[in-house]
């Protein structure tokens, strides 16, 4: 298991890419399987600056790795407000180009390609974001 | 990320290298903006050297197509899409709003 601490900056999130690339390469994971892990995690760490921390610098971003025989787990934390994603609506992709919301995406990509999703709210306040990726379910 | 642009008689070819996210989306944004604000709307997107877009990112894009395709005055075109790239594009449905080519030859001769 590997933690580490980002800064809750834009900026982080190639070196996010980094550790989550590296430890989906480790697991065994493929070039699709590893690409699916990191857009999750990204779009995840995007939505705690914006929507958790309402802006950039306002706090961390803590990162952890863990790989099991059969699934990487990756858990987000922070310290920011509370926000229920499973509020947002999913996409519709039958709408034509004129018609379709620019929103909506993220969450959409982390619902899809990751195999578990799990929002929690820690009593001592923040979120804590857990997703996780089967081994025997590689893209 | 790093944005290299090509201006040819009936197209730009803009060339995006490296990363699109939260980070860099803004700059891309900016680029492909002053095009259209010049009155250029035929642009080809170059994503040979591409590593990776996340929804920022792709939010530019389909703005900028809105743009673009308003009134028939053109289009966005992608050209030599790496294999997760497209990935991506094809599961948020944008493989319908974007012509995609092999190669740049194939995409700047579509203009």
């Amino acid at each position: 298991m590997t933690t580490v601490v980002f800064p809750g900056r834009y900026d982080s999130l190639a070196k996010i890419g980094e550790f989550i690339r590296r430890a989906a390469t480790e697991a065994g994971f493929d070039s699709l399987a590893t690409y699916t892990v990191e857009t999750a995690v990204d779009e995840a760490c995007s939505n705690i600056i914006e929507h958790a921390y309402g802006g950039e610098k306002r706090g961390d971003i803590e990162c952890t790795c863990n790989e099991t025989d059969d699934k990487l787990t990756i858990i987000l934390c922070d310290q920011g407000e509370s926000f229920t994603p499973e509020e947002v609506t999913e996409p519709d992709l039958s709408l034509a180009l004129e018609d379709r919301d620019d929103h909506g995406l993220g969450l959409y990509f982390m619902r899809r390609w990751m195999d578990e999703i799990h929002f929690e709210h820690p009593p001592g306040g923040g979120n804590t974001v857990i997703m996780v990726k089967h081994k025997a379910r590689i893209a | 990320m790093e944005i290299t642009i090509t201006p040819y008689k009936h197209s730009d070819l803009v060339k995006v290298k490296g990363r699109v996210d939260s980070a860099t989306a803004p700059q891309l944004l900016e680029a492909l903006n002053a095009k259209v604000d010049s009155g250029r709307y035929k642009i080809i997107l170059d994503f040979s050297e591409l590593d990776f877009i996340s929804s920022a990112g792709l939010r530019v894009m389909i703005n900028i197509q809105k743009i673009c395709k308003r009134y028939n005055r053109g289009e966005v075109v992608l050209a030599s899409v790496p294999a997760n790239i497209y990935s991506a594009l094809d599961l948020a449905g944008f493989t319908t709003f974007f012509k995609i080519y092999n190669d740049v030859l194939a995409a700047v001769g579509s203009f």
